[in-house]
């Protein structure tokens, strides 16, 4: 990244509330991604945290509180909005565009980089022809990066499980995020599979430098991989620190374990 | 028997030998008729690739434009003009209808989408009459309904510009829609709206923008339908022809739309001609929805339809 990056965290949430009808999925909850971080997002089933994500990239949007992309205020804007700002993500059940080839898939997260003349582009000609080698060989370091060079030419939708879930990542890798919001990348998979996608994470972190934000169900990956935990129950944060903080927090055992709420 | 299988099989061809300056004019009639079909399947298939949404509406879009053109040139505006004209009425249109119909409607069963088209198409067959007249109408383009001869063969001029406009507009779509970014973006539209959303594809604008080309494609096909035939209702009922062709091309398919046209267009003429005697005529009735019947028994998703893969 050669433009120089603002300082202060790339992501803000500030006491930010999603209510559907009369829940509360999401009850005044703040948090804040510095730079550079795995921040993981955790909690039990119908904690809130997908929903807050939605409300992070633009689907859904908080009836209070606000949010905050490199410190300009965006709680307000619609999804295609958020990716032009650089925020890319992935989905719990992934979304990919099955009917297309996985190098198209990859391809279309670089749509937001693509300028220029129609007419040129429908002729492929010139400039046009120029940008798309260009673009294509970005997606080409993708795919060798999250090693998916032998399915490059199968349609998305034939892919097993585990393969479609780095596929979406490489799409949402294509956009060159500055955050990249992932929702559970390793729900359904073995435990292999678990790992590759592991390093593939850390990798993206350290190779590109790209800030993540990830919601994870398998507390002994967050712990690995993640710099700091935030923990959501009940549409409420309960806890928020460094991993062997977090492990050993009240609260948070009891949330996973169970314990009576009044 | 062998009569029967004579006549069947074996006459109509000596007729097509033996005249055949006559064949190549039944052929170049298949030929305009084939085109003008696929001009408005394409409207359908643009319409479907981006939204999934089967429009029900696109007879009546082409109804409501060529009444709009004729509308405008009983007022007095020349041609150009009143083409003008008619071309942002029917981008406004598209406008109005992502707002109205589509924007509320995100994320609905797709049927849901299916049912507001038929609203649109009442809406649109009623708003059209009462803006401008419900009689039948004669437009006049410009453009003289008479024939020349090239080598025997009886050449219409109205049919022949009809073609030429249809083939170059259906060829620049195509190119449009299978190599630029909008062509890649609406591909992804058409599989998942969320995901799309996600890498930032505007879905209103690629609505709009789809909406808007159908409605200008409406515009030609009602232009050169209306030249031959006059503005009235029964114009919308073209709409019934295209449906054939798409199960012939394949509902996602642009070069579907054209092909299936096509091969509609000639074979109904052919038929009408050469094999309509043997059953007393209007062979070209019946023959595009016995052709489709056929297509769907054999290969469901069209000739260059995608197979729908679904993982079990």
């Amino acid at each position: 990244m050669s433009h120089p990056a603002p300082a202060g965290p790339v992501l803000e949430v500030n006491g930010v509330s999603v209510r559907f009808g009369a829940l509360i999925a999401v009850n005044q909850v703040s948090l804040s991604v510095a730079r550079g971080q795995i921040v993981a997002i955790i909690g039990p089933n119908g904690a809130g945290k997908t929903t807050l994500l939605n409300a992070v990239s633009g689907f859904y949007h908080p009836y209070e509180g606000r949010i905050a992309f490199e410190g300009k205020d965006r709680t307000r804007l619609q999804p295609p909005d958020v990716a032009a700002l650089g925020i890319a993500r992935t989905f719990q059940n992934v979304a990919l565009f099955k009917g297309m080839s996985v190098l198209d898939n990859i391809m279309t997260g670089r749509l937001l980089k693509m300028r220029g003349s129609f007419l040129l582009e429908a002729l492929y000609w010139g400039p046009a022809k120029r940008q798309e080698l260009e673009h294509r060989a970005f997606v080409e370091r993708i795919i060798d990066f999250l090693e998916i060079q032998a399915i490059r030419k199968t349609p998305a939708g034939r892919l097993p499980y585990g393969l479609q879930k780095r596929v979406e990542l490489a799409r949402a890798l294509a956009a060159e995020p500055k955050l990249l919001l992932l929702d559970e990348p390793m729900a359904g998979m073995n435990v292999e599979e678990k790992e590759d996608m592991c390093r593939f994470i850390l990798d993206v972190n350290h190779e590109f430098g790209t800030t993540i934000a990830l919601i994870e169900h398998d507390m002994g990956v967050v712990m690995d991989i993640s710099d700091r935990v935030v923990v959501l129950d009940y549409g409420r944060k309960i806890a928020d620190g460094p991993p062997a903080e977090v492990r050993k927090d009240q609260a948070v055992r009891d949330a996973y374990l169970g314990v009576a709420h009044e | 028997m062998s009569d029967l299988l004579y006549m069947v099989l074996v006459a109509p061809f000596k007729d097509m030998a033996g005249a055949p300056a006559f064949l190549v004019e039944v052929l170049i009639g298949g030929v305009f008729a084939g085109l003008m079909y696929s001009l408005v399947a394409l409207g359908f298939v643009l319409i479907y690739k981006a939204s999934g949404v089967f429009n029900f509406a696109q007879g009546v879009m082409v109804l409501f434009a060529a009444l709009t053109l004729v509308g405008l040139l009983e007022r007095g505006a020349p041609v150009v003009v009143a083409l003008a004209l008619t071309v942002a009425v029917m981008v406004g249109l598209a406008y109005a209808i992502e707002r109205v119909v589509l924007r509320p409607l995100v994320n609905q069963p797709q049927i849901i989408l299916f049912m507001a088209t038929i609203g649109l198409n009442f809406f649109l067959e009623g708003f059209g009459e009462m803006a401008w007249g419900a009689n039948v109408k004669k437009l006049d383009i410009g453009i003289p309904d008479r024939s020349f001869i090239v080598r025997g063969v009886q050449i219409n001029e109205l049919e022949l510009t009809a073609a030429v406009t249809a083939a170059v507009l259906v060829t620049l779509l195509a190119l449009f829609f299978q190599t630029t970014r909008i062509g890649r973006a609406l591909r992804a539209v058409a599989d998942d709206h969320e995901a799309a959303l996600s890498i930032g594809i505007p879905l209103k604008t690629i609505w709009v923008v789809v909406w808007s080309v159908a409605g200008v494609v409406a515009i030609v096909a009602g232009l050169m339908w209306g030249a031959k035939s006059g503005v009235q209702f029964s114009l919308s009922l073209i709409a019934l022809k295209a449906l054939p062709v798409l199960i012939l091309g394949g509902f996602e398919s642009v070069p579907g739309a054209i092909v299936g046209g096509l091969i509609i267009g000639v074979g109904e003429k052919l038929g009408e001609v050469y094999w309509g005697p043997l059953v007393g005529g209007a062979i070209e009735n019946w023959f595009a929805y016995v052709l489709a019947l056929a297509f769907l028994l054999v290969r469901p998703q069209g000739l260059f339809g995608e197979k729908i893969i679904e993982r079990v």
